[in-house]
Protein backbone atom coordinates (compact mmCIF):
# COMPACT_ATOMS: atom_id res chain seq x y z
CA UNK A 1 0.00 0.00 0.00
CA UNK A 2 1.16 3.49 -0.65
CA UNK A 3 0.06 6.99 0.09
CA UNK A 4 0.85 9.90 -2.21
CA UNK A 5 0.66 13.39 -0.75
CA UNK A 6 0.47 16.38 -3.09
CA UNK A 7 0.80 19.87 -1.63
CA UNK A 8 -0.36 22.72 -3.86
CA UNK A 9 0.51 26.36 -3.12
CA UNK A 10 -0.06 29.57 -5.05
CA UNK A 11 3.19 30.80 -6.57
CA UNK A 12 4.85 33.46 -4.39
CA UNK A 13 4.12 36.24 -6.90
CA UNK A 14 0.38 35.47 -7.05
CA UNK A 15 -1.75 37.50 -4.66
CA UNK A 16 -3.42 35.28 -2.03
CA UNK A 17 -6.41 37.22 -0.70
CA UNK A 18 -7.52 34.27 1.46
CA UNK A 19 -4.13 34.07 3.11
CA UNK A 20 -4.24 37.81 3.68
CA UNK A 21 -7.66 37.56 5.35
CA UNK A 22 -6.40 34.76 7.61
CA UNK A 23 -3.36 36.88 8.44
CA UNK A 24 -5.65 39.70 9.58
CA UNK A 25 -7.61 37.30 11.80
CA UNK A 26 -4.48 35.90 13.41
CA UNK A 27 -3.41 39.43 14.32
CA UNK A 28 -6.84 40.33 15.70
CA UNK A 29 -6.74 37.18 17.86
CA UNK A 30 -3.54 38.34 19.49
CA UNK A 31 -0.78 36.61 17.55
CA UNK A 32 2.18 38.95 17.33
CA UNK A 33 4.96 39.03 14.80
CA UNK A 34 2.97 37.60 11.85
CA UNK A 35 4.84 38.53 8.67
CA UNK A 36 2.82 36.53 6.17
CA UNK A 37 0.22 33.77 5.63
CA UNK A 38 -0.26 31.71 2.47
CA UNK A 39 -3.12 29.24 2.11
CA UNK A 40 -2.78 26.06 0.06
CA UNK A 41 -4.31 22.63 -0.52
CA UNK A 42 -3.25 19.10 0.28
CA UNK A 43 -4.35 15.99 -1.61
CA UNK A 44 -3.93 12.59 0.04
CA UNK A 45 -4.15 9.75 -2.47
CA UNK A 46 -4.20 6.19 -1.16
CA UNK A 47 -3.19 3.47 -3.59
CA UNK A 48 -2.97 -0.31 -3.62
CA UNK A 49 0.39 -1.75 -4.68
CA UNK A 50 3.64 0.10 -5.18
CA UNK A 51 4.08 3.51 -6.71
CA UNK A 52 6.97 3.53 -9.17
CA UNK A 53 7.80 3.71 -12.86
CA UNK A 54 4.97 4.68 -15.22
CA UNK A 55 2.50 4.95 -12.37
CA UNK A 56 4.66 7.51 -10.60
CA UNK A 57 5.15 9.38 -13.89
CA UNK A 58 1.36 9.47 -14.38
CA UNK A 59 0.92 10.78 -10.83
CA UNK A 60 3.46 13.54 -11.54
CA UNK A 61 1.60 14.44 -14.74
CA UNK A 62 -1.77 14.50 -12.97
CA UNK A 63 -0.35 16.61 -10.14
CA UNK A 64 0.97 19.08 -12.70
CA UNK A 65 -2.06 19.15 -15.00
CA UNK A 66 -5.12 18.37 -12.88
CA UNK A 67 -4.33 18.94 -9.21
CA UNK A 68 -2.46 22.20 -9.85
CA UNK A 69 -2.51 24.95 -12.46
CA UNK A 70 1.10 25.69 -13.46
CA UNK A 71 0.18 29.27 -14.35
CA UNK A 72 -0.56 30.19 -10.75
CA UNK A 73 0.44 27.24 -8.55
CA UNK A 74 3.42 25.07 -7.57
CA UNK A 75 3.06 21.50 -6.34
CA UNK A 76 5.18 19.10 -4.30
CA UNK A 77 4.55 15.36 -4.52
CA UNK A 78 5.83 12.79 -2.06
CA UNK A 79 5.28 9.05 -1.82
CA UNK A 80 4.88 7.35 1.54
CA UNK A 81 5.08 3.55 1.28
CA UNK A 82 3.52 1.05 3.71
CA UNK A 83 0.82 3.48 4.73
CA UNK A 84 -2.92 3.22 5.30
CA UNK B 1 -29.44 28.44 -43.55
CA UNK B 2 -29.18 29.90 -40.08
CA UNK B 3 -25.89 29.73 -38.22
CA UNK B 4 -25.72 26.95 -35.62
CA UNK B 5 -24.21 28.06 -32.33
CA UNK B 6 -23.65 25.35 -29.72
CA UNK B 7 -24.10 26.12 -26.02
CA UNK B 8 -22.56 23.59 -23.65
CA UNK B 9 -24.26 22.50 -20.45
CA UNK B 10 -21.93 21.17 -17.75
CA UNK B 11 -23.22 19.99 -14.37
CA UNK B 12 -23.48 23.31 -12.56
CA UNK B 13 -23.80 25.57 -15.62
CA UNK B 14 -26.21 28.44 -14.91
CA UNK B 15 -26.28 30.70 -17.93
CA UNK B 16 -26.69 28.18 -20.73
CA UNK B 17 -30.36 29.08 -21.20
CA UNK B 18 -29.62 32.81 -21.36
CA UNK B 19 -26.76 32.23 -23.81
CA UNK B 20 -29.02 30.13 -26.04
CA UNK B 21 -31.71 32.80 -25.83
CA UNK B 22 -29.20 35.49 -26.81
CA UNK B 23 -28.20 33.42 -29.85
CA UNK B 24 -31.87 33.14 -30.89
CA UNK B 25 -32.55 36.85 -30.37
CA UNK B 26 -29.52 37.62 -32.54
CA UNK B 27 -31.04 35.45 -35.28
CA UNK B 28 -29.07 32.24 -34.93
CA UNK B 29 -30.01 28.69 -34.10
CA UNK B 30 -28.97 27.64 -30.59
CA UNK B 31 -27.89 24.01 -30.30
CA UNK B 32 -27.71 22.41 -26.85
CA UNK B 33 -24.46 20.49 -26.29
CA UNK B 34 -23.94 18.11 -23.39
CA UNK B 35 -20.70 17.87 -21.38
CA UNK B 36 -20.61 14.09 -21.58
CA UNK B 37 -21.08 13.90 -25.35
CA UNK B 38 -18.21 14.45 -27.79
CA UNK B 39 -20.69 15.10 -30.64
CA UNK B 40 -20.77 18.79 -31.55
CA UNK B 41 -23.87 18.34 -33.77
CA UNK B 42 -22.44 20.21 -36.78
CA UNK B 43 -22.30 23.56 -34.98
CA UNK B 44 -20.46 26.52 -36.53
CA UNK B 45 -19.43 28.09 -33.21
CA UNK B 46 -19.57 27.25 -29.51
CA UNK B 47 -20.30 29.17 -26.31
CA UNK B 48 -19.11 27.94 -22.90
CA UNK B 49 -21.58 29.60 -20.52
CA UNK B 50 -21.22 30.96 -17.02
CA UNK B 51 -21.99 29.13 -13.81
CA UNK B 52 -20.17 26.76 -11.51
CA UNK B 53 -19.24 23.71 -13.56
CA UNK B 54 -18.60 20.72 -11.29
CA UNK B 55 -19.29 22.95 -8.30
CA UNK B 56 -16.05 24.91 -8.90
CA UNK B 57 -14.36 21.97 -7.15
CA UNK B 58 -10.55 21.78 -7.33
CA UNK B 59 -10.30 25.09 -9.27
CA UNK B 60 -12.92 26.87 -11.37
CA UNK B 61 -13.01 25.12 -14.75
CA UNK B 62 -10.33 22.55 -13.84
CA UNK B 63 -12.60 19.51 -14.07
CA UNK B 64 -14.71 20.81 -16.99
CA UNK B 65 -11.55 20.99 -19.05
CA UNK B 66 -11.43 17.19 -19.13
CA UNK B 67 -15.12 16.67 -20.04
CA UNK B 68 -15.64 14.61 -23.23
CA UNK B 69 -17.24 17.55 -25.07
CA UNK B 70 -14.08 19.59 -24.47
CA UNK B 71 -11.95 17.15 -26.50
CA UNK B 72 -13.98 17.97 -29.61
CA UNK B 73 -14.22 21.67 -28.80
CA UNK B 74 -10.46 22.08 -28.27
CA UNK B 75 -9.79 20.27 -31.55
CA UNK B 76 -12.24 22.45 -33.50
CA UNK B 77 -11.07 25.66 -31.81
CA UNK B 78 -7.48 24.88 -32.76
CA UNK B 79 -8.74 24.54 -36.34
CA UNK B 80 -10.34 28.01 -36.19
CA UNK B 81 -13.91 27.51 -34.95
CA UNK B 82 -15.20 30.60 -33.08
CA UNK B 83 -15.39 29.81 -29.35
CA UNK B 84 -16.59 32.19 -26.63
CA UNK B 85 -16.18 31.49 -22.92
CA UNK B 86 -18.19 33.68 -20.57
CA UNK B 87 -17.26 33.85 -16.87
CA UNK B 88 -16.91 30.16 -15.88
CA UNK B 89 -16.44 29.55 -19.62
CA UNK B 90 -13.46 31.95 -19.56
CA UNK B 91 -12.06 30.00 -16.61
CA UNK B 92 -12.46 26.75 -18.57
CA UNK B 93 -10.65 28.26 -21.59
CA UNK B 94 -7.70 29.24 -19.38
CA UNK B 95 -7.62 25.83 -17.70
CA UNK B 96 -7.68 24.23 -21.20
CA UNK B 97 -4.71 26.40 -22.23
CA UNK B 98 -6.71 27.77 -25.15
CA UNK B 99 -6.10 31.17 -23.55
CA UNK B 100 -3.09 32.22 -21.47
CA UNK B 101 -3.20 33.17 -17.79
CA UNK B 102 -5.66 32.22 -15.07
CA UNK B 103 -8.63 33.61 -13.13
CA UNK B 104 -8.12 33.91 -9.38
CA UNK B 105 -10.12 34.86 -6.31
CA UNK B 106 -11.32 38.48 -6.40
CA UNK B 107 -8.82 40.65 -4.53
CA UNK B 108 -11.67 41.95 -2.31
CA UNK B 109 -12.66 38.35 -1.45
CA UNK B 110 -16.26 39.42 -2.12
CA UNK B 111 -18.50 38.02 -4.83
CA UNK B 112 -19.15 40.98 -7.13
CA UNK B 113 -22.48 41.54 -8.86
CA UNK B 114 -22.89 44.84 -10.68
CA UNK B 115 -23.59 46.53 -13.99
CA UNK B 116 -20.10 47.01 -15.34
CA UNK B 117 -18.82 49.56 -17.83
CA UNK B 118 -16.33 48.16 -20.35
CA UNK B 119 -14.36 49.39 -23.31
CA UNK B 120 -14.20 47.10 -26.36
CA UNK B 121 -10.64 47.30 -27.65
CA UNK B 122 -10.47 44.52 -30.21
CA UNK B 123 -13.06 44.41 -33.00
CA UNK B 124 -11.25 41.94 -35.25
CA UNK B 125 -12.46 38.78 -33.46
CA UNK B 126 -15.56 36.99 -34.76
CA UNK B 127 -17.26 37.80 -31.43
CA UNK B 128 -16.65 41.57 -31.47
CA UNK B 129 -16.76 42.61 -35.14
CA UNK B 130 -20.11 44.37 -34.64
CA UNK B 131 -18.62 46.82 -32.12
CA UNK B 132 -16.63 49.92 -32.97
CA UNK B 133 -13.13 50.06 -31.56
CA UNK B 134 -13.12 51.91 -28.25
CA UNK B 135 -16.91 51.53 -27.86
CA UNK B 136 -18.07 51.69 -24.25
CA UNK B 137 -20.76 49.27 -23.11
CA UNK B 138 -22.51 48.33 -19.86
CA UNK B 139 -23.27 44.67 -19.13
CA UNK B 140 -23.72 42.65 -15.92
CA UNK B 141 -20.73 41.21 -14.12
CA UNK B 142 -21.02 38.53 -11.42
CA UNK B 143 -18.07 36.55 -10.19
CA UNK B 144 -16.13 35.44 -7.16
CA UNK B 145 -12.99 34.37 -9.00
CA UNK B 146 -12.59 36.84 -11.83
CA UNK B 147 -9.17 38.30 -11.15
CA UNK B 148 -7.21 37.87 -14.37
CA UNK B 149 -3.52 37.08 -13.79
CA UNK B 150 -0.64 36.23 -16.10
CA UNK B 151 3.08 36.91 -16.00
CA UNK B 152 4.32 40.32 -17.19
CA UNK B 153 5.65 38.94 -20.46
CA UNK B 154 2.26 37.42 -21.31
CA UNK B 155 0.45 40.64 -20.38
CA UNK B 156 2.84 42.67 -22.54
CA UNK B 157 2.30 40.27 -25.46
CA UNK B 158 -1.52 40.48 -25.08
CA UNK B 159 -1.31 44.29 -25.20
CA UNK B 160 1.19 44.43 -28.07
CA UNK B 161 -0.81 41.99 -30.20
CA UNK B 162 -4.13 43.75 -29.56
CA UNK B 163 -5.53 40.69 -27.83
CA UNK B 164 -7.14 42.55 -24.91
CA UNK B 165 -10.74 42.34 -26.10
CA UNK B 166 -12.39 44.30 -23.28
CA UNK B 167 -11.17 46.34 -20.32
CA UNK B 168 -12.95 47.41 -17.12
CA UNK B 169 -13.75 51.12 -16.88
CA UNK B 170 -14.39 53.20 -13.72
CA UNK B 171 -14.07 50.24 -11.33
CA UNK B 172 -11.80 47.21 -11.46
CA UNK B 173 -14.21 44.77 -9.79
CA UNK B 174 -11.86 41.87 -9.07
CA UNK B 175 -8.23 42.96 -9.15
CA UNK B 176 -7.62 41.85 -12.75
CA UNK B 177 -4.17 42.77 -13.98
CA UNK B 178 -4.26 45.84 -16.23
CA UNK B 179 -8.08 46.01 -15.88
CA UNK B 180 -8.45 43.10 -18.31
CA UNK B 181 -12.05 41.88 -18.69
CA UNK B 182 -11.56 39.73 -21.79
CA UNK B 183 -8.86 38.40 -24.09
CA UNK B 184 -8.47 36.55 -27.38
CA UNK B 185 -6.08 33.84 -28.55
CA UNK B 186 -3.44 34.61 -31.21
CA UNK B 187 -5.72 33.62 -34.06
CA UNK B 188 -8.59 35.64 -32.60
CA UNK B 189 -11.26 32.93 -32.83
CA UNK B 190 -11.21 32.06 -29.11
CA UNK B 191 -12.42 34.79 -26.75
CA UNK B 192 -12.81 34.69 -22.97
CA UNK B 193 -14.88 37.32 -21.21
CA UNK B 194 -15.58 37.66 -17.48
CA UNK B 195 -18.75 39.87 -17.68
CA UNK B 196 -22.01 38.55 -19.12
CA UNK B 197 -23.22 39.86 -22.51
CA UNK B 198 -25.98 37.22 -22.59
CA UNK B 199 -27.72 39.03 -19.71
CA UNK B 200 -27.83 42.30 -21.67
CA UNK B 201 -29.79 41.47 -24.80
CA UNK B 202 -33.28 42.72 -23.88
CA UNK B 203 -34.31 46.03 -22.35
CA UNK B 204 -36.82 44.33 -20.02
CA UNK B 205 -34.16 42.50 -18.02
CA UNK B 206 -30.75 43.92 -18.83
CA UNK B 207 -29.06 47.21 -17.94
CA UNK B 208 -28.67 47.71 -21.71
CA UNK B 209 -28.87 45.68 -24.91
CA UNK B 210 -25.13 46.16 -25.53
CA UNK B 211 -24.44 42.46 -25.12
CA UNK B 212 -26.30 41.40 -28.27
CA UNK B 213 -23.40 42.53 -30.49
CA UNK B 214 -21.27 39.60 -29.33
CA UNK B 215 -23.90 37.25 -30.75
CA UNK B 216 -24.72 39.16 -33.95
CA UNK B 217 -20.97 39.44 -34.57
CA UNK B 218 -20.42 35.70 -34.70
CA UNK B 219 -23.47 35.13 -36.91
CA UNK B 220 -22.23 37.68 -39.43
CA UNK B 221 -18.70 36.32 -39.37
CA UNK B 222 -20.01 32.83 -40.13
CA UNK B 223 -22.24 34.01 -42.97
CA UNK B 224 -19.37 36.00 -44.42
CA UNK B 225 -16.91 33.12 -44.28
Amino acid sequence: MARVVVDVMLKPEILDPQGRAVEGSLRRLGLTGVTGVRQGKQFIIDLAGVVEGERLELLETLAAELLSNPVIEDYKLRVIEDQV
Amino acid sequence: MSVRVGVVTFPGSLDDRDAARAVRIAGGEAIALWHGDEDLKRVDAVILPGGFSYGDYLRCGAIARFAPVMHSIIERANAGMPLLGICNGFQILCESHLLPGALTRNDSLHFMCRDQRLRIENTSSPWTADFTSGQEIVIPLKNGEGGYVADERTLDALEAEGRVVARYLEVNPNGSRRDIAGIANERGNVVGLMPHPEHAVESLTGPSTDGINFFTSVLKSMVGS
